[in-house]
């Protein structure tokens, strides 16, 4: 069956869509990404849409529902490289993506995420070495 | 006064006929240069169409035409289906309404993205939903 790959990057997990998604494709991505992320305990999803030329309702849902499990998980999930097309029927169509980070594009998105994971980790690591810094 | 200056039919009986029907539809519109936006939204739109067409009725047959109103080119798209018909088109009509598990943004975020839509549906017998993309509209 036909599959979209998931790449491991450090504490990332990066995915490309690189093909239109009928719909048992965009289910598979779904339950692989969330199996993907307990695994590996990965801390950010990046998926790259950039070659897609539609998003319609189901697969903003599908996207929708990839933040919210990862988000469960412990990882963040930053979407990049939306076209701008694709942007403006987005908003017309009435959809939100609740919950899911966006970036222009894969190396903004990256930043993002590392941004996202530090911010949370420096908090801890300040708490505990907060006499020794100073 | 509409003109039919080249049509082609689809059927889309599975998930698997979609993306190349929204290729058709595509390739159509770049056949009469619409700009990216509006071929966005139109193939969107025919994305929610089909899907709702497979979902509730088991699939259907589509008509593709290039239509041309005065100086205005065009694309129209008819999906047919012979499913159980929509009981209550106002309330199908409605934002967030969805007697399946979706978003319920399939059929009036399909009217927002097109130029002019229309659907005639007969518990039953089954749903015709049309809709136009006008080249700048």
């Amino acid at each position: 069956m036909d599959r979209i790959p998931i790449l491991q990057m450090g504490k990332f997990l990066l995915v490309t869509i690189q093909v239109d998604l009928y719909d048992r494709l965009a289910l598979n991505l779904e339950t692989d990404l969330a199996q993907m992320v307990y695994k590996t305990g990965a801390r950010g999803v990046l998926i790259d849409i950039s070659a897609l030329s539609i998003v319609d309702s189901f697969m903003g849902r599908i996207i929708g529902n990839i933040g919210t499990m990862s988000k469960i998980m412990d990882a963040e999930t930053v979407l990049v490289g939306m076209q701008p097309a694709v942007a403006i029927t987005l908003v017309e169509l009435g959809l939100e993506l609740k919950g899911v980070s966006t970036a222009l594009n894969v190396e903004k998105g990256m930043l993002l995420l590392r941004n996202k994971i530090d911010s949370f980790s420096e908090t801890d690591i300040e708490e505990q070495d907060d006499s020794s810094a100073e | 006064m509409i003109v039919v200056l080249n049509k082609d039919s689809l059927l889309v009986g599975k998930e698997q006929d979609v993306v190349p029907f929204l290729s058709r539809v595509k390739e159509y519109a770049t056949k009469i240069s619409m700009g990216l936006v509006n071929q966005t939204k139109l193939v969107t739109a025919c994305s929610e169409l089909a899907r709702n067409m497979l979902k509730y009725a088991g699939g259907g047959s589509t008509l593709i035409e290039i239509i041309s109103k005065g100086r205005e080119n065009g694309i129209r798209v008819t999906f047919t289906d012979k499913g159980p018909g929509i009981e209550d088109i106002q309330k199908a009509m409605e934002d967030g309404f969805s007697t399946g598990k979706s978003l319920g943004l399939g059929l009036p975020g399909a009217k927002r993205l097109a130029s002019e839509f229309d659907i005639k549906s007969t518990v039953g017998e089954g749903t015709t939903v049309m809709i136009i993309k006008w080249k700048n509209g």
